[in-house]
């Protein structure tokens, strides 16, 4: 228990020197965090203007896209924040400065998180709080207390899951020195297609989301259960399952940290 | 002319040596593109409601869209540049005797050029090696596909004369950052990256067609599919040579100012 509140009061340190840091160049933060927002706020607009001209896209409606659209984005901005320090991982091996970290008599996974919290990449959430009110106000869902559990349930798995991507890809860094960059496809796509419900692209699909990276158990299931399509009120507990895959890429990360070689100095 | 061709030369080999991640960057756009498809194949079913655009042409804009990446994207731009204004390395570029806005001009689109030719074939094999629906198919004529090349240069030339602008602005400010967020942020809709222009409705469809933005990768990927043909291809190319001409002369200006008030940050 000691250790978890000194790694939590180490944690905290580590983001106030980071955000003391940032505020020193306040107008550039401005201009990254409306950049980031835009940018967000094109996929949403994206998404509405394709349905000025179509009502719904395989009996989803266009409240329904925007609540799954929102769940994505808020998921991998929280993520994105946190775990920013973890896509650097590869930069920091090759100049040698993860040998320092190791060094230190604190766990390494917790340093590397320290070593970046990038506040700026909130900007989109500015656009995902919009577009869920939106979603909410508009989906064919009809909203109880255990609705709304389920859709908190929703963010904060897909949250875990996108920081176990982040955790799975920095591991790699461990085997070969070359970027990691084929999880971009994992982390970048699902942030991009994750838009729509997954079962749009085929039922193959569906079944990789599902058994191999699992984006349906935080997208699709719940979704079909919040819009009331199934009678399982199983689905709702689905994004649990993102703690598991968390486990899981825990465990490679472990695997690979006994696997690091230096190449640096 | 002969000393800014072998900034060019450079940029283009240096691009070349990176083939790892050419690989990851393919299998992405490969499976982007594949999703697109499959998306626009989705909303087509789903309503009977009439296109704006053919669906052959859509997969062909997808496809196109994919593999010229590289030429298009405003957001990749060269972080050299931009990591010599941060660390004061911009100080060795003013002693050279060239002129740095042509220099720039000339790296940018060899690197580029490199990105894009490492890229574009096997994008393009992968999209002629799908099945049916979701192949890519012909230029829709001789004429379209040369109309094709012609406007591809063109908008590249819109694109990096868009992408210098950036990179004088960041003289004016401490950290670059913010600056290229910003502006390359509201590129994306603007120049039918996120949805080919003809999804978006009326009026705003007429305004976004005249910025410069639609003169980017808007104009090729359209020509090629014969959506973009006779009487609007030929405003369309004007409009293009008219803000690349703007854009340029903007840049240089800037680039003007920016010399001769620079303050070099340490180094």
């Amino acid at each position: 228990m000691k250790r978890i509140y000194s790694s939590a009061h180490l944690y905290g340190r580590y983001i106030s020197v980071i955000l003391r840091s940032t505020m020193q160049y306040k107008f550039s933060f401005f201009l990254m965090v409306t950049g980031r927002f835009i940018l967000a706020f094109n996929g949403f607009l994206g998404i509405l203007f394709l349905f000025s001209g179509f009502s719904t896209i395989r009996e989803y409606t266009y409240g329904d896209i925007l609540l799954c659209f929102s769940v994505i984005q808020m998921s991998f901005a929280f993520a994105e924040c946190i775990g920013s320090g973890l896509k650097a991982l590869s930069g920091m091996i090759r100049r040698g400065e993860f040998d320092r970290i190791l060094l230190r008599p604190r766990s390494p996974i917790l340093q590397v998180l320290g070593t970046k919290f990038e506040l700026g990449r909130l900007g989109p959430m500015i656009t995902s709080v919009l577009t869920l009110i939106i979603g909410i106000l508009k989906s064919q869902a009809e909203w109880n207390f255990g609705k709304a559990l389920v859709l908190a349930a929703m963010i904060a798995g897909g949250t875990v899951l996108f920081l176990a991507l982040f955790i799975l890809g920095a591991s790699f860094c461990f085997f070969s020195i070359e970027d990691g960059g084929i999880l971009n496809i994992l982390t970048y796509g699902a942030k991009e297609h994750g838009k729509y419900p997954v079962d749009i692209y085929g039922k193959r699909f569906l079944q990789v989301c599902t058994y191999i990276i699992p984006y349906a158990m935080i997208q699709y299931y719940p979704l079909q259960y919040l819009l009331g399509k199934t009678e399982h009120w199983q689905y709702g507990l689905y994004p649990l399952a993102s703690i598991v895959f968390l486990a899981v890429c825990y465990l490679i990360w472990l695997l690979g940290l006994k696997n690091y070689k230096s190449c640096g100095n | 002319m002969k000393k800014y061709l072998s900034f060019f030369r450079v940029r283009f080999s240096t691009g070349l040596q990176y083939r790892m991640a050419a690989v990851t960057a393919l299998t992405t756009q490969f499976f982007w593109g594949l999703l697109e498809c499959i998306i626009f194949k989705v909303l087509m079913e789903s309503n009977s409601v009439a296109m704006p655009m053919s669906y052959s042409a859509v997969v062909s804009y997808v496809w196109l869209k994919e593999a010229f990446f590289a030429l298009f994207n405003t957001w990749a731009a060269d972080n050299e540049i931009f990591g010599m204004i941060v660390d004061g390395g911009i100080a060795y570029e003013f002693c050279r005797p060239v002129s740095v806005y042509t220099m720039w001009f000339s790296r940018s689109v060899g690197s580029r050029m490199a990105e894009a030719a490492l890229r574009c074939g096997p994008v393009l094999l992968g999209a002629l090696l799908v099945p049916a629906p979701y192949k890519i198919s012909p230029p829709s004529s001789l004429f379209a596909f040369f109309m094709f090349l012609l406007t591809m240069i063109l908008a590249m030339g819109v694109t990096v004369s868009f992408c210098m602008i950036v990179y004088m602005l960041c003289f004016f400010t401490i950290s670059p950052v913010g600056w290229r967020v910003l502006l390359t942020g509201a590129v994306e809709l603007l120049s039918g990256a996120v949805i080919p222009l003809p999804f978006i409705p009326q009026p705003y469809r007429q305004v976004i067609e005249l910025l410069p933005f639609a003169s980017m990768q808007n104009i090729p990927l359209r020509a090629y599919s014969g959506d973009l043909t006779g009487d609007h291809l030929l405003p369309a190319v004007l409009l293009q040579v008219f803000w690349f001409v703007v854009m340029t002369t903007i840049g240089v200006l800037l680039c003007k100012r920016a010399e001769r008030r620079i303050v070099i940050q340490g180094g």
